[in-house]
């Protein structure tokens, strides 16, 4: 698209054509690999090329079999579920200490709080391993809790500070001067408006536990091989369909996840009428 | 070394992949002479962990220069489109963003293939005559590493895209500016702070990468952080590791003040 003007010379059309076709050729280059593995997914044969060999859910029935997908699924999901608490917790009393509360070191504990989303992840997971190890958490399910709470942690708080620099304090202020006591005020005017910010928090807490690798390789024994942990191996040996069955059944997963975040956007874009907390979040999430 | 001596000295270091060059000089008069000098070759099998890091900056400009190129028309076309399909083209950029590291790269192996969809297109295409190595070498870590950054980049620049009122081009033309010198004069210098921004986040991300490059590449690209994670985890040398992990960190160090820079001039909220 040209900037304006009604009189646009060849070259200027050639120019706006160039960038649309660069743009197109960039968003097919996003989303072709996840759609295009899609039918591959339901293949009839056991190898992973077009044209697909009638319609089968074989590889579908390989993911949810005892072994070994669904105890890593397990893993993911209760390791993800402790992480998304505990980071949650921890993650939302720091974005309110850090907004609400003056204190000297307040920029210094911000920076600490946020560094592993900067910092390479092997440093983060390498650091964890030789601290951990003194204390006997490696190859243990609450090591690996501590450690993806490390990485969600700044998530939460960049989300919850996000939603509470829209929030306008003169509203706790207008329960309290109604008689409402801090914590009244807090249940009941506080955390109904920045819920949408904490919630978003979780999500990214979840999806940061579920899509680690990096740590598990680390810390994870056998007994906690996460989704993406046991994926890597097979990836390193040999590519076989259910993995593509596994990685469609995580892309309906993520997509899902997506639209509770865009509904979570569209609910604070109503609650505060300012710019999405979620949206700009979501520029931080970290791979 | 009088490093922190009162008399101005000045000590200049250069590793390189195959010598390590140190120099020292001290204000004399009006200028400077050569206090001490010194060159040590790096023995051959030390050098390797600084081959690493020359792969892993090479790796991460070719990504940050192939994602700025791809990624300005992207954010461009997203903040000129209307409503609706800005938000469509947002989620669209988005979905990747939330599928798993290991899905994408999963699904780049499955397509790279030489009987992947892409060898396969392009032998009917007649564009090649025999199937083609695109992965497992550094072709497909580009590939995979762009596609993972993208992002990162595209998102950031498209908000302070979306921020620049479009009366400013109008101006411009109004003034008699030919779209292309509208564009190049008012437009794009608006958008380098967040084309800065989302280069320096794209390339601070991409020396830490470790797992696209340990499955679609071949050991030639293997970057630092591989090196570190084989070192710790294959042969338990916790020192080097934790050498290199320090040196990997100062990297990022020096780039990441610079990123808060531009970062803040955009509004940015990443930390």
């Amino acid at each position: 698209m040209a900037p304006v003007g009604p009189y646009r010379s060849p070259g200027v059309r050639c120019g706006a054509a160039a960038i649309r076709v660069i743009a197109g050729l960039g968003f097919v280059f996003m989303l072709a690999p996840i759609i295009a593995i899609i039918p591959l997914s339901f293949n009839g044969a056991s190898y992973l090329s077009y044209p697909l060999r009638g319609v089968s859910l074989q590889w579908y029935s390989a993911v949810f079999a005892p072994t070994p997908w669904l105890p890593a699924l397990w893993n993911s999901v209760t390791i993800g579920a402790a992480t998304t608490v505990l980071a949650t917790a921890i993650g939302t009393s720091a974005a309110y200490g850090l907004a609400y509360v003056q204190f000297p070191g307040r920029r210094l504990i911000t920076v600490l709080l946020i560094s592993p989303m900067v910092v390479p992840i092997v440093i983060t997971a390498l650091a964890i391993y030789l601290t951990f190890a003194s204390f006997g958490l490696v190859q243990s399910f609450l090591g690996l809790v501590l450690a993806h709470t490390v990485l969600a942690v700044p998530f939460v708080v960049i989300t919850v500070s996000a939603t509470l620099h829209g929030f306008d304090r003169n509203m706790v202020r207008a329960a309290t001067s109604l008689g409402a006591g801090p914590l009244t005020a807090f249940r009941t005017v506080t955390l109904p408006l920045t819920a949408p910010g904490v919630l978003a928090g979780a999500v990214f807490a979840f999806v940061t536990s579920f899509d680690d690798v990096v740590v598990a390789l680390f810390l994870a024994g056998p007994e906690q091989f996460t989704v993406p942990r046991r994926m890597f191996n097979s990836l390193r040996d040999k590519l076989d369909p259910s993995i593509i069955a596994l990685a469609v059944f995580l892309i309906a997963v993520s997509t899902v996840l997506l639209g509770v975040m865009e509904f979570l956007r569209w609910r604070s874009e109503r609650l505060h009428n300012r710019t999405s907390v979620v949206m700009r979040s979501s520029e931080a999430r970290l791979p | 070394m009088a490093l922190f001596a009162k008399a101005k000295s000045i000590v200049g270091l250069d590793i390189g992949s195959s010598a390590v060059k140190a120099v020292e000089l001290k204000s004399a008069g009006k200028g400077y002479r050569v206090a001490a000098f010194g060159i040590q070759p790096v023995p051959p099998e030390q050098r390797v962990y600084l081959d690493r890091l020359e792969v892993t900056f090479w790796i991460s400009i070719v990504v940050t220069v192939l994602t700025a190129v791809v990624g300005y028309p992207m954010a461009y076309v997203m903040a000129m489109a209307g409503k609706t399909w800005g938000r469509v083209l947002f989620v669209l950029v988005l979905l990747p963003f939330w599928v798993s590291l290991l899905v994408r790269t999963a699904a780049w192996v499955v397509l790279l293939q030489k009987e992947g969809i892409i060898n396969g297109a392009l032998l009917s295409l007649g564009l090649i005559s025999q199937p083609q190595q695109l992965i497992f070498n550094r072709l497909g870590v580009y590939i995979a590493m762009v596609h993972v950054l993208l992002p990162f980049l595209v998102l950031p620049l498209y908000s302070v895209m979306k921020s620049i009122p479009r009366d400013h081009v109008r101006a411009a033309a109004s003034l008699g500016a030919n779209p292309f010198s509208a564009f190049l004069t008012v437009y794009f210098p608006q958008t380098i702070p967040g084309l800065g921004a989302g280069c320096l986040l794209v390339f601070i991300l991409a020396i830490g990468f470790y797992v696209t490059p340990a499955l679609v590449g071949g050991s030639s690209d293997q970057m630092i952080s591989a090196m570190i994670a084989e070192l710790a985890l294959g042969t338990a040398n916790w020192g080097l590791a934790s050498a290199l992990a320090l040196l990997l960190l100062c990297c990022v160090a020096i780039i990441y003040p610079v990123f808060g820079r531009y970062a803040g001039t955009t509004g940015l909220r990443l930390g």
